[in-house]
């Protein structure tokens, strides 16, 4: 310890205030966190104190929470659900490629390719804007109806038709977002090395485009996935229908419950699965500037 | 015949006319470096000759053959010129020696093993033959460019462009870039080069072309364009490098 | 820091027990004591008034007459069809004038939604179910029903005589109705059925033979053969089991009306009234073959 009268600064008494310093910086961090989290628990519970309280509430809760009513359900609806995941993983596969053939279409540059552009841009137009069940009710009962030879008359054929019709209208944008947001140098070093515009785009400008939209395409994969419940309006049993079904028969509804948790289920490992794709490949993302 | 030959080439952008009237020819083996201020229009120059720009006026010819008449293969021209830029313009998702395969292997028909050959023979050359397996963006920027440099060659092409290739790099990188096109000029390439680096300039060209507002002003040995200009703005051009303590 | 965490406890807690205080009488429905079934002493959603519900479109032989808007197909304000003859004949027996019954569209989804029903009861083909009882309170039988099946005419489940005989071909059912479990219960089929939201997908199923035969209660079939489905017939019926199947009136639960109603029935039972609506409206419906 330093001797009165002495005017350097005491050491330990810096290092001291140094800590106490760093404390309660930190202190004050932790505190907007502790603030936060406090506030954000206080608020559920008003909330659920708030509902529970409610003069409706023993009615809702037996109509919509019963556990018996959604166990019940569940092991129909489970069955139910697995002609959703094979609509989904089919219908995914075609629209992945049907949309990017109308994103590459809607962007060949030039006079000469204005008719492909305009057919493009025509097929998103309306594919999003056209109503998704409509198009599957006309698809599912219309085109059986023409009674063609030929013409496949599966309901689920047609239904898994139309969402890879609607769903390519939407994913082709993703796609076109993609494409315009790779730096034109990528593709004027790509064409300058003598390769075609084909080639450039496969091998340069595609593989960069789809890797950054990534995240836009999950959520339509998640639409999709969604989707596939209107299959139901056909008459078709996946489990958004025995779903109706089991609510209709006891007139209450935890089976919607039990069949949204599936679809949440299938949800929340696609969501981590993309972030993880997403992640690994961060580092080959934008050659950045200088490394020193 | 020249290698390169430019007749009264013309090019605007909107109502911009940037290249008034070019006409260049360049040697086998011949070294030319443009020089002149920003906007003068050598970055376009070299895109048109690439056939990356569509000429408004004038026509240009590689070895002899018109490229810019209608109806010629683009790709193959291309392939004949080599083109480095001031971006690099790596591609990120591929490692290095990806890079300088691809083209080899898609446009000249090269076997893998050929094309990594040739590739990985290239890249030793320049000292980067360990940074095969990397990703660009784990490269310096002078290496990252100096594989743009090898990816140009690995199509062994008749004429080399180079376009402001190390104005980008923080200036302790440019030495390695200038040193890789040394090399090659000595090798007996035949290379187009605009540059800001008048030292380099003035070391390696057969010929220096000081262009101003769309036009060859004044071109020459580098002796004469640099001690002794004719021309009243190509002194002044050169007064103002040496003020800024680049020449 | 302290303080603050203190003030939102302290907080929380006030408003808790403020939610506990203000907890209302325990609800689901209105339970009155009403023992007088005298027109004004009546637990009536709007007073002097028998607002009864049904669903759009509203089909013969349930109701008939020619629609006016809303309702499309019949009209239940006509007293024409089944449902809306016999709804009239207890509004009668409770006293209501036919001018003091008013007709409300209630889709089928409505008539057993928690909370106050915007009608007194609900007239719609609901069969009784247990669970169903637990939900909403259901009058007596107004119709005794017979499921039964309808097929396209040459087709080769139209010589199918018995009930093991469908079990190898796809079968559908309306949503909402008990035939999806019926054909679940009794013809137990190999082929996955199908459950349609609504008639017009039904229809439209059986029409493009994507479906092989429809099973619906036996009035509503003869109307779908009649007018729907062109060169169609009702293949069979199914023997009603004792006690089985029956039509109710719908009923928020707890209503005291129900008793009155029942009343009503009762009497309409009684004098016969019932079984000459019946043969007035349905009449057409018994001539089919009896399929075990």
């Amino acid at each position: 310890m330093a001797s009165e009268g002495d005017r350097r600064p005491d050491p330990e008494v810096a290092r001291r205030s140094r800590l106490l310093e760093g404390l309660r910086l930190e202190g004050e961090g932790a505190r907007g966190v502790a603030i936060a989290l406090l506030s954000s628990f206080v608020f559920v519970a008003v909330v659920i104190v708030a509902v529970t309280q409610s003069a409706g509430w023993p009615e809702v809760k037996r109509a919509f929470f019963d556990w018996g009513d959604i166990s019940n359900a569940f092991p129909d609806i489970a069955r139910a659900f697995v002609l959703n995941v094979k609509i989904f993983l089919v219908c995914e596969v075609f629209i992945l490629i049907l949309a990017l053939v109308i994103a590459v279409l809607r962007s060949l540059p030039g006079p000469v390719f204005f008719p492909l552009r305009a057919l493009a841009i025509l097929y998103a137009d309306l594919a999003r804007g056209v109503p998704t069940i409509l198009v599957i009710a006309l698809l599912g009962f219309g085109a059986p109806a023409l009674q063609l030879q030929g013409v496949p008359t599966s309901r689920v054929f047609w239904a898994g038709v139309g969402l890879i019709l609607i769903y390519s209208g939407y994913v082709a944008e993703v796609y076109r977002a993609g494409i315009e947001s790779v730096h034109p140098s990528q593709e004027a070093a790509a064409r300058s090395l003598g390769l075609s515009r084909f080639q450039a785009l496969r091998r340069v400008i595609l593989p960069q485009a789809i890797r950054r939209v990534i995240p836009p395409l999950l959520n339509d994969f998640i639409g999709l996935q969604k989707d596939t419940a209107l299959v139901a309006v056909l008459g078709v049993i996946d489990a958004f229908n025995q779903a109706q079904i089991y609510s209709n028969s006891t007139f209450t509804y935890g089976a919607y419950l039990a069949a949204a948790a599936l679809f949440v289920a299938i949800t929340i490992p696609l969501a981590r699965l993309t972030d993880w794709l997403i992640a690994r490949d961060r580092r080959r993302q934008q050659a950045g500037s200088a490394f020193a | 015949m020249s290698a390169l030959r430019l007749d009264g080439v013309h090019k605007s952008f909107g109502a911009n006319e940037v290249l008034r009237g070019i006409d260049l020819a360049v040697e086998d083996h011949e070294v030319v470096c443009l020089i002149g201020a920003s906007g003068s229009g050598k970055s376009t120059l070299l895109r048109c000759v690439n056939l990356l720009e569509r000429l408004d006026g004038g026509r240009i010819f590689l070895g002899g053959e018109e490229i810019t008449a209608r109806g010629v293969d683009v790709n193959a021209v291309r392939r004949r010129i080599g083109i480095v830029f001031q971006a690099y313009n790596l591609f990120p998702h591929m490692s290095v020696l990806r890079n300088v395969t691809l083209a080899p292997r898609d446009v000249l028909g090269l076997s893998r093993a050929e094309a990594e050959e040739r590739g990985l023979e290239l890249l030793a050359r320049f000292g980067l033959e360990d940074r095969h397996d990397e990703y660009p963006d784990r490269l310096s920027g002078g290496q990252q460019q100096r594989v743009a440099i090898v990816r140009a060659l690995a199509m062994r092409p008749e004429l080399m462009l180079f376009d402001e290739v190390t104005s980008a790099l923080d200036p302790e990188l440019v030495a390695e870039v200038l040193s890789v096109i040394r090399e090659l000029a000595e090798g007996g390439m035949t290379m187009v080069i605009a540059t800001h680096e008048m030292s380099f300039a003035r070391d390696i060209a057969s010929r220096v072309c000081f262009l101003d507002e769309g036009l060859i002003l004044e071109e020459g040995p580098p002796a004469q364009i640099f001690s002794n200009p004719r021309q009243p703005r190509t002194e002044q051009f050169l007064q103002r490098i040496i003020e800024a303590g680049r020449l | 820091m302290r303080k603050l965490a203190l003030l939102l406890l302290v907080g929380s807690l006030a408003v808790v027990a403020a939610g506990c205080g203000s907890k209302k009488e325990s609800a689901s429905g209105t339970t009155t004591a009403a023992s007088s079934c005298a027109k004004d002493d009546l637990n009536l959603v709007t007073t002097d008034q028998l607002t009864v519900g049904t669903d759009n479109p509203a089909f013969p032989p349930w109701f008939g007459g020619t629609p006016h808007k809303p309702w499309q197909v019949s009209d239940p304000n006509s007293g024409q069809g089944y449902e809306s003859a016999v709804a009239y004949a207890v509004a009668k027996e409770l006293g209501f004038a036919k001018d003091e019954v008013t007709w409300k569209h209630v889709p089928f989804n409505n008539s057993f939604a928690p909370g106050p029903k915007s009608f007194d009861f609900d007239i719609n083909q609901i069969s009784f179910s247990p669970s169903r009882a637990k939900v909403v309170d259901f009058s007596d039988s107004y119709y005794d029903v017979n499921q039964s099946v309808v097929v396209n005419k040459g087709t080769p489940i139209a010589s199918a005589s018995s009930v093991a005989a469908l079990k190898p071909y796809e079968l559908g059912a309306q949503l909402g109705t008990t035939s999806y479990q019926f054909i679940q219960d009794t013809i137990k089929p190999s082929k996955k059925p199908s459950v349609f939201p609504q008639n017009a997908g039904a229809v439209q199923a059986l029409k493009n033979k994507q479906i092989d035969g429809l099973v619906l209660d036996l009035p509503t079939a003869f109307y779908v053969t009649a007018v729907q489905v062109p060169n169609s017939k009702v293949l069979g019926q199914f023997a009603a089991e004792p006690g089985g199947e029956h039509f109710g009136m719908v009923f928020e639960k707890g209503n005291s009306l129900v008793k009155c109603v029942n009343t009503a029935l009762a009497k309409l039972r009684s004098d016969g009234t019932l079984k000459q609506l019946q043969q007035q409206w349905l009449a057409k419906a018994t001539g089919a073959p009896t399929l075990k």
